[in-house]
């Protein structure tokens, strides 16, 4: 018990006082999961696009599978990656195996299938009507589909923070391809590998703080989506400055 | 006379179902032309061709002297727009909605915002900018929706049953609408209808359809003076029937619609005749009311659809009837489905087509 008690004190005074180890990890793990979620989203967008607004064969097969791939253990993906980005495998030419690169995109591969499943439905869900309406009022096909995308903005944004909290706490992934490494130029623990390895090695402090302030940004993340009720009041507290930057850059001109 | 558009021989197939069989139309330079027929007679599909939205499955589309080629119709797609039956918005404020077309093709913000402005104040709907779109009344969607296709201007403007879904004082105002922007801006008006009065009222000429063919083409006068076989299968409209006429001998008709319906009108007919009942004209009570109206019928109602401060109800006194009556009416007369009521009309108010 005192373990813990001394764990968890040891915990906030390295949370207060803004410990570099601490929040180096911390930084780290945000930068990975979020360049990966961004990954995937640039190529998640358009096939959930694709899927969800083209009629073709095989297309609830696609979907049905898809969905299967939520479930997928991250160690088994972990376990794939490793064997293709070791040496002998088709992609260990890169040398990317124990870099934060190989962590990076197997988070993006790991949250694919979330983001394109709630994508697909979510674009679904959007009255068909929308894409000839833009289209009759001049858009391009491809503005048309940017149009439809805006309409399913709500679960666009859903699935992305769905994707940040896979990529954010998974352990499966991070582990077998970036090794955990906690020295040297390219680290690569983050906060998930590095819970489970401070508690093994007995940091039960550091472990408990990374713990809460895991815990802390998966809240805090939800609860601004949550709290912002409509999920399109980013896009209004994001287009105000935008739009005065815009007419500044207009008035310039 | 400069055509706008031209149909030739355009057939349009969803799998094996013919939805347009080999249509012949020319759309003029400056006219308000109606596309007149039942539901499912390829009004919609027609105006959809003319969007260049959906793509015929044979014959060709001429767009101002130009075959249009519809894989690549988006020049063409500028220089026309159309009005959806069902309202359809994007999920923004109004301002946006009426600005997306001028957005697309570029136009600067201070010209936006006077268009967006202007075409607001021509639906009557001013200082409406900055309002969510789809929490206006039904109505009112519908105002937003022809304004964001009146401010683009286009050569062509295609309207798909745009008084359907309205009550008068919205329909009024967009009749006003379509009427000004036909005279002042010379824009070329494709209407698809069902409503008899307004096929008569707004266009230049009507185009007759019927099961995907274009049955007649002419002026209103024309078109209902002939009163075709065509014209009879829109007994399926709203309160037009077909019947024979007798005149009485107080100097009316009477015309005898089927199932035991016999409609007094003014006009002295005999034989074949159509009639239509505006729904406006129409008085609903409970019990039969003496009053000077010579057509009083019992009947059930049969359905009951919420307009804007209106109700629109079927009731089916052997021919299914559509009344409108203010919802504070309905609510005060309790009426429910399957209540028993009377309906009364003048024989003046009815029209012989």
């Amino acid at each position: 018990m005192a373990d813990i008690l001394g764990g968890v004190a040891e915990a906030f005074r390295l949370i207060v006082t803004g410990d570099p180890d601490l929040y180096g990890i911390v930084l780290r793990s945000l930068f990975f999961s979020g360049t990966a979620v961004i990954l995937a989203i640039l190529w998640g967008t358009p096939i959930a696009l694709l899927i969800a607004l083209r009629d073709f064969r095989g297309k609830t097969i696609i979907k049905t599978f898809i969905n299967a791939l939520i479930g997928l253990p991250t160690v088994v993906l972990g376990l794939v990656l490793f064997l293709v980005f070791s040496r002998g495998g088709p992609l260990g030419f890169l040398g990317l195996l124990y870099t934060p690169g190989a962590i990076i995109i197997g988070q993006a591969i790991l949250v694919s299938p979330i983001l394109v499943s709630i994508g697909v439905s979510s674009i679904e869900s959007v009255d068909p009507e929308i894409m000839s309406l833009a289209k009759t009022l001049g858009a391009s096909e491809s503005q048309a589909q940017i149009a439809v995308l805006k309409e399913a903005f709500n679960g666009i944004v859903l699935s992305d923070i769905a994707s940040f909290n896979r990529a954010i706490g998974e352990l499966g992934v991070v582990l077998m391809v970036g090794g955990n490494i906690a020295g040297g130029g390219l680290r690569t623990d983050v906060l998930t590998t590095a819970i489970s390895r401070d508690t093994q090695i007995n940091e039960i402090g550091l472990a408990v703080a990374l713990g809460i302030l895991l815990m802390g940004i998966v809240f805090t993340v939800n609860i601004i989506v949550v709290a912002l009720g409509k999920a399109n009041y980013i896009v209004e507290l994001v287009k105000v400055p935008y739009s005065r930057l815009k007419r500044y850059r207009e008035n310039k001109r | 006379m400069t055509v706008t558009a031209e149909l030739k021989d355009v057939t349009k197939a969803y799998g094996t179902r013919i939805v347009l069989d080999a249509i012949n139309l020319q759309i003029n330079e400056g006219e308000i032309l109606a596309l007149l027929g039942p539901n499912g007679s390829g009004k919609t599909t027609i105006l959809k061709i003319l969007a260049f939205i959906e793509n015929p499955t044979g014959g060709e589309v001429k767009f101002q002297g130009k075959a249009v080629n519809f894989k690549n119709s988006e020049k063409e797609r500028l220089r026309s727009t159309l009005v959806f039956q069902k309202t359809t918005l994007f999920g923004t404020s109004v301002y946006n909605n009426i600005a997306y077309g001028l957005k697309i093709r570029k136009v600067p913000k201070e010209t936006r915002d006077r268009e967006v402005k202007k075409a607001l104040e021509q639906v009557k709907l001013e200082g409406f900018e900055k309002r969510p779109a789809r929490k206006l009344s039904g109505g009112e969607q519908q105002r937003v929706a022809i304004a964001r296709a009146l401010v683009l201007k286009t050569k062509l403007l295609l309207l798909d049953e745009p008084t359907a879904n309205m009550d008068p004082k919205n329909a009024g105002i967009l009749e006003e609408v379509i009427d000004t922007v036909n005279r002042e801006n010379k824009t070329t008006i494709v209407i698809a209808t069902h409503n008899m009065f307004q096929a008569r009222k707004l266009p230049h000429r009507i185009a007759l359809m019927d099961e995907g063919k274009i049955t007649e083409v002419g002026t209103p006068a024309e078109v209902f003076g002939k009163l075709s076989k065509n014209l009879a299968r829109f007994a399926a409209v709203d309160n037009t029937f077909t019947g024979t006429a007798k005149s009485t001998a107080a100097g009316t008709s009477k015309v005898d619609v089927g199932n035991g319906v016999q409609i007094e009108v003014t006009a002295q007919r005999q034989g074949a005749t159509a009639v239509f009942i505006n729904p406006q004209d129409i008085i609903l009570s409970k019990t039969a009311v003496e009053s000077s109206a010579r057509n009083v019928f019992k009947g059930k109602i049969t359905q009951i659809t919420d307009l804007d401060s209106l109700v629109k109800l079927k009731v089916d006194v052997g021919k299914p009837f559509t009344v409108q009556i203010t919802k504070r009416s309905f609510s005060e007369m309790g009426l429910c489905l399957n209540a028993e009521v009377f309906i009364a009309f003048k024989a003046s108010s009815v029209q012989v087509l």
